[in-house]
Formats: structure tokens, C-alpha cells, sequence
């Protein structure tokens, strides 16, 4: 199969930087998977994101998007519907003042048929579980609701990945929750490539697949139950790790043989019941 | 406490003039107030009355919420009175005192000023609070659409109208936010001299300023990563469609219109 979003040695450095904010950073991303991005405050994460939609532009390197170049004019539009994107503030994405009018943005913008884009708007908004308020006025609605509104938004163009830029950064753990399981549900169920920009070392854990950038480069890249092991390589780069795993890691050094790699609160407390017999 | 000002006053409602077609509502207001302006007689202005009272009842929209939406208006409608009333010329001296002198010619030119600007007001009540702003918006743009052949930006124009819109409610909260973290560090916005609390809230409007730029920037973001790329090829989920009620509101609109010629050249 081949991978949705190729980054081949990606550099990218901002008009006003000295220093390249992204440094020589190569992935591929495969269709249906879900990935985490770590990383402390500047160490690239965001710009990464932003170059899988073609909002920042390679200074360096190449970024394909379904084989398509982000660099070449033409297929921006081709690329911005393929890969949506969410970001932190949920109300700062919210154009209209009916939520149904608003997930009808952008297939509106992409010339879609009327009776098309009820249909998609409808359905989205089934997908997030927002549809009985499709006719409330968004800022009545919860810090959750409203970014899930704002994820049907970006679904109503029916695309192949989901880009979310810390979308639970200012919402409370109930909304957290919400959002996170909307995620999830997107990525197994629909099969939508979903690449999560968090700080949440638990959100990170339900991923397949963990990158930890550091200083613009890609500096730890595994499944989350290889990377959250390695708690010394982590706290280096300044992150800490989930509780569970700093339980189980705690356990081992006390010496009781449990494995490090369970990530779930289920999986931890049954792979403690089992040393415990 | 800011959350308390309503703006826009739409109150929903299932009523046939809920359910008209925006363009239409918005071209009999239009009607009605040139309506307003070609009436002669006293009979002109009841037959209007009795438009104004009609639609109110149709649409269930209580009496008492069209007074209160006149209230502002006092300083206005008793300028105009006493304007008219002192200033108007004529033989016919209804009453003098020293220099003051009140004609009939005068009395009649207030007490018809006075209707005029209260059905006036009332009538374009009568649209905002039956139809939400953003159909109000809507309309305006199809309206205007001939004008895009002229290459006036009607659909940028109208975004603009709709993302302010939407925009208000979440201003009003984050001006109350500031506010409650400006007063919690001591600041005095209730008391003062009018400079002094002019002056109060300049630490309240830079804030607010900023972050609103912010948030235009994210929200442009947020659009282009939605493929907004202007109104060229743009299509639109709802379809406003014209049926019989509109029709029949047009008949009922220009019946008005001709009523009130009809009236003022009977001079009734």
C-alpha cells in the first residue's frame, strides 16, 4: 500500500527565524492509521502539521499528499480536501451561526450539489454525534461539542486524513474525553488516517504509532508500547510519561516482573493481577 | 451582565410570516415604507395601522415587544413633535404666548411625523424579529447578486455580515472576561467623571483589539483549510424557494401600496 502523506527531508524555516523550525524530517504516513505527534512546546510539531496540508511550504525537501506535491499550486484544493485539519481554539473555526450552516462551509466552497451537501452535512454530523444540534447556535455549546462540530466541519469535505493541532489543549476532561473518543471512532470505524498533535501523554497512548520530535527532527518514532518504556529517552527530550507506564516502571525497579508495556488503565491493572499470581 | 443585550431580536416562531420567503419579507418592508411615504390622508396612515397590526397578529409577535423596541426611540419621536410643532408656519394660531406660537398647520405636521416614525420603526421591527439575521443576510445577497456582474464582492460582503454575526456572541463573553480580570486587579470602570471612565476602559478595548485580531487570523486559517477560496463557484446548502404564501404576500403588499395612493387621492 502505499503511504497517504510521503515527508521526504523535510526542512522549513519561518520568514522571521534563524533557526529551521523543522530540520530534516522524513515519515510516511499509511492510509487508516492513527498517529501521535509528541513534543515540548517549539520543537516543530505544529509546523509539521502544517505542512501536510500545504498551510506552510517546504523550504526544503518534498511533501506528497496522495502522490500530489504540496509545492505545486494546482493541487491545493485537491490536497486541502484530502486532509483536514483542526486546530486548538474551537471557536475561532466556527464560521456560521447555525451548526449545520457551518459543517456546509466547505463542501459550499467546493461547488458540491445542494441536495449532496445536506447529505454529507447530515451525515457528519451523525459521525460526531452533534446531529440533534444541528440547528443550535454554536456558541450555546460546550468546549467539546464545539470541536466536535468543528471536526464534522472538516468531514463534510469527505476526506482521507484528519490533521488535529491539540484539539483538546482548552477543553475540560469531559470534552477531552468526547473528542478523543470521536478520534478514535473516526480512525477504526471509518478508516480515516488521523495524525493527533498532543501534549496528552495518554491521548499519544491510544495511537498506533508515535513520533517525538525534538528540535525540528523526529528523534523517537515506534509503537506507543516501545516508545513509553523508554522513560529516561523521554524525560530527556522533556516529556514525561503515561502514569501507568510510570507505575509499571516503578514496579519493575521494586523488582515484580510486570511488562512496561501496558498502556491502558485495563491493560495495567491486568498485567499487575497477573504478576500478582 | 453584558450577556443581557439582545441583538438582532429574532424571536422564532412557526407562523406563515416566520415561514415566508426572506426576499420577500425584506421587499414588502421596502414596500410598506414607501408606503409610509406616499400617505396623504389620515385614512393613509390607519390603513397602514391596520397592515402593521395584521402582520403583528399573524405572527403571533407580542404588542407589548414592538413598544419595547420603540423605547429608544422617545428623544428622537418627541424632537421631530416639537420640531414640527413650533417651527411649522401658517395663519390658522392655534395658540400664542409671548414669542412661541403653535399653528393647526403645525399641530398636523407633529402628530403625522410622530405615526409615520412609529409605523416606520415598527414595520422594520416587524421583519427583524420575524426573521433570523442570518436569512436576513441571505436575502440581501441573492437580492444583490445582479450586482456581481459589476463585479461587487456581494458574497464576500454578505460572509462578512454572517461571521460578524456570529462573531457578537463571543466578543460580548470575552469583553466580560477582561472585565472581570481587569476589576479583579483593581480597576474602577462604574465610577468617575465620563473621562475617568473613558479612560477605564482603554485597558479593556486593547485587550479586546488584540485578541480579536487573533482570532481573525485563525479563523482565516481555519477557512482556508476548508478550501474557502472566495465566492466563485460557490454553492449553497439551502435554496430559498418562492412559493404561493409569497405571491399572495406580494398581492396583499401591492393592495397596500394602491390603497394608500387610492386614499390620498380621495382625500380620506
Amino acid at each position: 500500500m502505499d503511504p497517504i502523506i510521503r515527508i521526504k527531508n523535510l526542512t522549513y524555516t519561518y520568514p522571521d527565524g534563524s533557526r529551521p523550525a523543522l530540520d530534516g524530517v522524513s515519515l510516511d504516513i499509511m492510509p487508516g492509521t492513527f498517529t501521535a505527534v509528541l513534543g515540548s512546546n517549539g520543537s516543530g510539531k505544529s509546523t509539521l502539521a502544517k505542512h501536510m496540508n500545504a498551510i506552510l511550504l517546504p523550504s526544503g525537501g518534498k511533501v506528497l499528499v496522495d502522490g500530489m506535491d504540496t509545492i505545486d499550486e494546482g493541487n491545493l484544493l485537491a490536497i486541502r480536501r484530502r486532509v483536514g485539519m483542526v486546530f486548538q481554539n474551537p471557536d475561532n473555526q466556527i464560521v456560521a451561526n447555525v451548526v449545520e450552516d457551518d459543517v456546509a462551509f466547505a463542501p459550499e466552497n467546493l461547488g458540491v450539489e445542494p441536495a449532496e451537501i445536506r447529505r454529507r452535512v447530515d451525515a457528519a454530523l451523525e459521525q460526531v454525534g452533534m446531529y440533534q444540534f444541528r440547528l443550535h447556535a454554536p456558541h450555546l455549546l460546550s468546549g467539546g461539542q464545539k470541536q466536535r462540530v468543528a471536526i464534522a466541519g472538516v468531514l463534510a469535505m469527505d476526506p482521507e486524513v484528519l490533521v488535529l493541532d491539540e484539539p483538546t489543549a482548552m477543553l475540560d476532561p469531559r470534552g477531552r474525553r468526547e473528542v478523543l473518543r470521536t478520534v478514535e471512532e473516526l480512525c477504526r470505524e471509518r478508516g480515516i488516517t488521523v495524525v493527533l498533535i498532543t501534549h496528552h501523554m495518554d491521548e499519544a497512548a491510544r495511537a498506533d504509532r508515535v513520533l517525538v520530535m525534538d528540535a525540528g527532527r523526529v528523534a523517537l518514532d515506534g509503537a506507543p508500547r516501545e516508545i513509553f518504556p523508554r522513560a529516561d529517552a523521554l524525560r530527556a527530550l522533556r516529556l514525561t510519561v503515561p502514569d501507568t507506564t510510570a507505575l509499571l516502571l516503578r514496579l519493575r525497579a521494586a523488582g515484580m516482573p510486570v511488562p512496561a508495556g501496558a498502556l491502558t488503565p485495563e491493560d495495567c491493572a491486568a498485567a499487575i493481577w497477573e504478576a500478582l499470581r | 451582565m453584558l450577556k443581557d443585550i439582545t441583538l438582532g431580536q429574532y424571536f422564532p416562531g412557526d407562523t406563515v410570516v416566520h415561514r415566508l420567503d426572506p426576499r420577500t419579507k425584506l421587499l414588502l418592508t421596502l414596500v410598506y415604507i414607501a408606503a409610509l411615504f406616499m400617505v396623504g390622508s389620515w385614512g393613509g396612515y390607519a390603513l397602514c395601522f391596520a397592515a402593521l397590526a395584521a402582520v403583528t397578529a399573524v405572527s403571533h409577535i407580542k404588542p407589548r415587544a414592538l413598544v419595547k423596541g420603540l423605547k429608544p426611540l422617545v428623544f428622537i419621536v418627541v424632537f421631530t413633535a416639537v420640531l414640527n410643532l413650533f417651527f411649522t408656519g401658517g395663519d390658522d394660531i392655534l395658540f400664542r404666548w409671548k414669542f412661541i406660537r403653535v399653528t393647526w398647520a403645525g399641530l398636523e405636521r407633529a402628530v403625522s411625523m410622530v405615526i409615520r416614525i412609529l409605523l416606520l420603526v415598527s414595520g422594520t421591527f416587524l421583519l427583524t424579529y420575524t426573521t433570523s439575521p442570518l436569512a436576513i443576510t441571505d436575502a440581501l445577497e441573492r437580492l444583490l447578486s445582479p450586482l456581481k456582474k459589476l463585479h461587487v464582492p456581494v458574497y464576500e460582503l454578505s460572509l462578512m455580515m454572517c461571521i460578524a454575526l456570529r462573531f457578537i456572541p463571543t466578543l460580548i463573553e470575552e469583553t466580560d472576561r477582561i472585565m472581570s480580570a481587569q476589576k479583579a486587579r483593581g480597576a474602577d470602570l462604574e465610577t468617575g467623571s465620563l473621562v475617568e471612565r473613558a479612560k477605564a476602559l482603554l485597558p479593556l478595548l486593547i485587550p479586546l483589539f488584540v485578541s480579536s485580531f487573533r482570532r481573525a487570523d485563525e479563523l482565516a486559517l481555519a477557512m482556508e483549510c476548508r478550501c474557502y477560496n472566495g465566492g466563485e463557484g460557490r454553492t449553497r446548502m439551502k435554496q430559498l424557494r418562492m412559493a404561493w404564501q409569497d405571491a399572495a404576500a406580494f398581492a396583499l403588499g401591492a393592495a397596500l401600496a394602491a390603497g394608500v395612493l387610492l386614499l390620498r387621492r380621495l382625500g380620506i
